[in-house]
């Protein structure tokens, strides 16, 4: 059952990854002037210029040169960049790993301790644990992720020195970019959780579990988070990309290698053969993490199982 | 068994429940009837130690479960009675089951944890109840999800664990309510069979006269928040005390004779928030008089049968 | 004479009975609220307010500290940072209030029309719209400039796209919603022409809860304005913007943390008080579950 829900849950990924990759290939045609200029280095000779016409196709229509560009992208080949002279799909595979682990950590970490808050501000009868949690909330969904990264530096590295200011190496130079996208991740997520757990406790089936005998940790832990779980999963795999998001400007503010610094420093220098590359590998991350969430819930709930196959 | 006396209930300063009294021996069926704003469902509720925790309290009276009081009693041992001693049955089984998890998993846990079996014996057990039952392929059913399953089913899945610990005490609140009328009978007729068969104890919480004529051996009558008269099921149903009572059962569609016409009861059942003083139903009483509107008449008995009027007795 | 003064009064009550008013009746709209006036009112008059010229600049006094008469110091320029930031109040506001209402009318007009007509048109439209929906607005926005470019211009464009699928699930939600209610059944029964049906029943009915999300969402813009701008993205120099001034302090990150420090205070303060006061509105309005159908 579980098996035949993932099967035409991929396929749906098929036209969504079509109409990316469409908009994204658009980008270089859709700037002011010649596409070519967009994609080739100042002083290159005419030669360079002609070589570049006949391995994009520029000369041929629009779609055939958009089937050649994904046809060449399935054999690894991203083009080349213009300003760090290195083939892209270099680029990307030397920087992906960097991002995934920060997007990984970054993500585990908002799930866990998200969940763990919003339950306990879903519990607690104490109204200053409910108050601080919920300041928490409104500060963490609020406060700008890039200048969150800068006090950070400013706090942790500078004046305690007890991180990194910036780098990626060693375990220590993930802790501040970590906490920095979890600020706001576990806001979300506590959110949410909170939320579920209060509409799930006045839920009719949790009469019958007392009228049971089960103890109030037992229904908690066994029926309330599982059934709580359920919008935040959704969530989780709605805002997957907002995680990533975060991943983008803070890993430029920490100075890690990664998708999102070379996103932002290719912008800057007009480097479309990187921005293209970068773009399409964030948009698969979302895809990604999507799928992933509407797999997950799936296997929590058996309705969502059989109503979609 | 179960001794109910001067229960009063309330949320913060409204109290919606008082002066309930009724008592019930092992093996018999007692009905508390009533329009829905009664307070049926609360008086099954306090039983139940469930009154929602946030201000919801007994405020006074007792209530004596097997010789032990339970208005007192500490959530864990509480606990321990319920799903084990006392069973509950719900009103809407479409949404009285967790949606997330198999039904044997939901029926195995009470007892699991009120007998005390391991894994294996415990989904046994289940199977052998859900058998008397007269539930097609246990072994099957056990494998699904509640919503892959009709409401009558659910409410025989619920019935099932409310009897998976063998309790002593059922309470069925509103149990049919849900159903198509002829699952309804169908229903009925099994918690009918259980009681004889098992010698439970059953309180049947309803606003249908003719289910409790069908099962109960006797019957409370409640009227916003209070019991009002209480009898066996022949007394009440042919000799009613209180107006009220007269006035429901005269609502009953029964034989007719030629020109004979169904009553109904005029005005409207006060809400918790707007009960008069006195007795409260002397606003829609033909009988009420000056006394009726400042005293609360209390519960009379006399012999097996008791009724809260100043007034009881003569006939319309 | 007592009519005019009849009709003044029936005025302020119906002010003070207003939704506005009634978000202002907690402390927490008060003080959230009360900071919004206090803010609007100093982009307004940010030329008679600031002590010192935005621009001008003092190379002998870059990089002080907070102190008077520079009661935010100066950045390595020089430049008043106060002044700077209220200046730069302005810049983040309008560029804001521009994008969301650009977003607003263009995310309404696309959900209304989707939510009308229906069809291939709407299953078109929601696609691409739920498409960009699972997108973090910041990637939108950095797409957005990649094709036109950086500037002030773009982010304002850049901002309007970000937020468009917002708007836009919401109307058509809404717009769903009414469809079924007896009175616009009627109305189409009875043959009313779709445009009238949409403009006399359908949008004033369904703009509430989309004004309370655009107000809500200038909040998300500002933050959205600042992170272009501090990626140099956004508005460029001397334009005073919080983003863009907080882009040029990472230089002296260490040795004048406050030209980052006070921006980024303003971004998050105004970002507070747009959630805490939207929140309290949508409480005066009721109609937090109309906004949970999008």
């Amino acid at each position: 059952m579980l098996l035949r829900y993932i099967f035409f849950r991929v396929l749906m990924l098929i036209p969504v990854s079509i109409s990316i990759s469409v908009v994204i290939f658009m980008i270089v045609h859709l700037l002011p002037g010649d596409p070519i200029d967009n994609l080739i280095r100042i002083g290159s000779s005419p030669g360079d210029r002609a070589l570049l016409v006949t391995k994009y196709g520029l000369d041929q229509p629009l779609f055939v040169q958009y089937f050649r560009w994904v046809g060449a992208m399935f054999q690894g080949d991203f083009g080349e960049a213009i300003v760090l002279r290195r083939p892209v799909a270099d680029l990307i595979s030397y920087n992906l790993p960097f991002s995934l682990s920060l997007g990984a950590m970054a993500f585990a970490f908002s799930s866990v301790v998200g969940i763990i808050l919003g339950t306990i501000s879903a519990t607690t009868r104490s109204a200053l644990v409910e108050q601080f949690v919920r300041g928490f909330i409104l500060m963490g969904s609020t406060v700008p992720g890039f200048w969150l990264a800068l006090l950070m530096i400013l706090f942790f590295a500078v004046q305690l020195q007890i991180f990194p200011v910036s780098g990626a190496k060693g375990w220590d130079s993930l802790v501040l970019p970590v906490l920095t996208i979890g600020f706001g991740g576990v806001a979300l997520v506590a959110r949410v959780t909170r939320v579920a757990l209060m509409d799930a406790r006045r839920e009719d089936f949790v009469t019958l579990l007392h009228a049971k005998g089960l103890s109030s940790g037992t229904i908690l832990f066994r029926h309330l988070i599982p059934h709580a779980m359920l919008p935040v999963v959704t969530i989780l795999a709605l805002r997957i990309g907002w995680i990533l998001g975060g991943a983008v400007t803070v890993e430029f503010v920490f100075g890690r290698p990664g998708l999102g610094s070379l996103l932002i420093r290719a912008l800057g220098q007009r480097d479309y053969p990187v921005v293209q590359g970068c773009l399409l590998m964030l948009a698969l991350a979302v895809m990604l993490g999507t799928l992933i969430g509407d797999v997950a819930q799936a296997a929590m709930d058996p309705r969502i199982r059989e109503a979609k196959t | 068994m179960l001794e109910v006396k001067d229960l009063a209930v309330a949320f913060g300063s409204i109290a919606p429940l008082s002066g309930v009294t009724f008592s019930l021996a092992k093996g018999e069926t007692l009905g508390i009837v009533g329009e829905s704003g009664s307070g049926k469902s609360l008086t099954a509720m306090s039983i139940m130690g469930l009154l929602p925790m946030s201000d919801g309290r007994v405020t006074s009276g007792s209530i004596v479960f097997d010789g032990q009081e339970l208005t007192t009693l500490n959530e864990s041992d509480y606990c321990k009675l319920r799903g084990g001693r006392i069973g509950l049955i719900t009103q809407n089984p479409m949404t009285s089951l967790d949606p997330l998890k198999k039904i044997g998993t939901q029926v195995d846990a009470v007892a699991i944890l009120h007998l005390g079996m391991a894994k294996k014996k415990a989904r046994a057990n289940t199977v052998d109840i859900l058998h008397t039952l007269r539930i097609p392929e246990p072994a099957l059913i056990c494998e699904r999800y509640p919503h892959q399953m009709s409401g009558g089913m659910k409410q025989r899945i619920v019935i099932a664990m409310a009897l998976a610990a063998d309790p002593d005490l059922l309470i069925a609140d509103e149990p049919t309510t849900a159903l198509d009328v002829t699952v309804q009978a169908q229903i009925i007729r099994l918690l009918d069979d259980l009681v004889k068969q098992r010698g439970l104890a059953l309180l049947l919480i309803t606003h249908d006269m003719s289910v409790v004529a069908q099962t109960c051996d006797r019957v409370v009558v409640m009227y916003a928040g209070r019991a009002i008269e209480q009898g066996p099921v022949l007394d009440i149903f042919d000799n009613p005390q209180h107006p009220y009572t007269q006035a429901l059962v005269g609502c009953i569609p029964r034989d007719l004779k030629d020109g004979e016409k169904l009553t109904s009861i005029p005005g409207t059942v006060p809400t918790v928030l707007n009960y008069p003083e006195g007795c409260k139903f002397h606003p829609r009483c033909t009988r009420a008089q000056n006394i009726c509107t400042t005293v609360q008449p209390e519960l009379d008995r006399n012999g097996d049968s008791a009724v809260a009027c100043h007034f009881a007795g003569a006939s319309i | 004479m007592i009519n005019i003064i009849g009709k003044k009064i029936g005025a302020i009550s119906w002010l003070r009975r207003s939704p506005l008013a009634k978000a202002f009746n907690s402390w927490l709209g008060k003080i959230a609220g009360g900071f919004l006036v206090l803010l609007l009112l100093t982009a307004i008059f940010a030329p008679w307010i600031t002590p010192f010229d935005y621009a001008a600049q003092n190379l002998m006094n870059g990089n002080a500290p907070p102190a008077w008469p520079h009661l935010l110091g100066t950045d390595q320029f020089g430049r008043d940072v106060f002044s700077r930031v209220i200046y730069g109040a302005r810049t983040s506001l309008s560029v804001s209030v521009t994008a969301i209402s650009i977003s607003i009318v263009a995310g309404m007009t696309l959900g209304a029309a989707a939510g009308y007509f229906g069809g291939i048109f709407e299953r078109v439209v929601m696609t691409i719209v739920d498409l960009t929906w699972s997108f973090p607005d910041i990637l939108i926005a950095l797409i957005f400039v990649a094709i036109i470019g950086p500037g002030l211009t773009s982010t304002i464009f850049a901002i309007a796209i970000a937020y468009l699928a917002q708007f836009t699930r919401l109307t058509r939600a809404q717009i769903v919603r009414l469809k079924q209610e007896t009175f616009i059944e009627a109305s189409i029964n009875l043959g009313g022409k779709p445009r009238h049906i949409l403009l006399r029943h359908l949008i004033p009915n369904a703009i509430t809860p989309v004004i309370v999300i655009g107000m809500l969402a200038v909040g998300d813009g500002i933050v959205l304005e600042a992170t272009l701008g501090f990626f140099g993205l956004g508005a460029q120099p001397p334009t005073p913007s919080w983003g863009a001034m907080m882009s040029s302090g990472t230089a002296q990150l260490f040795l004048s943390p406050w030209v980052i420090i006070f921006p980024g205070m303003a971004v998050a303060a105004t970002v507070i008080a747009v959630n805490l006061f939207g929140d309290e509105l949508i409480r005066a309005l009721d109609i937090r579950d109309r906004l949970k159908e999008a």
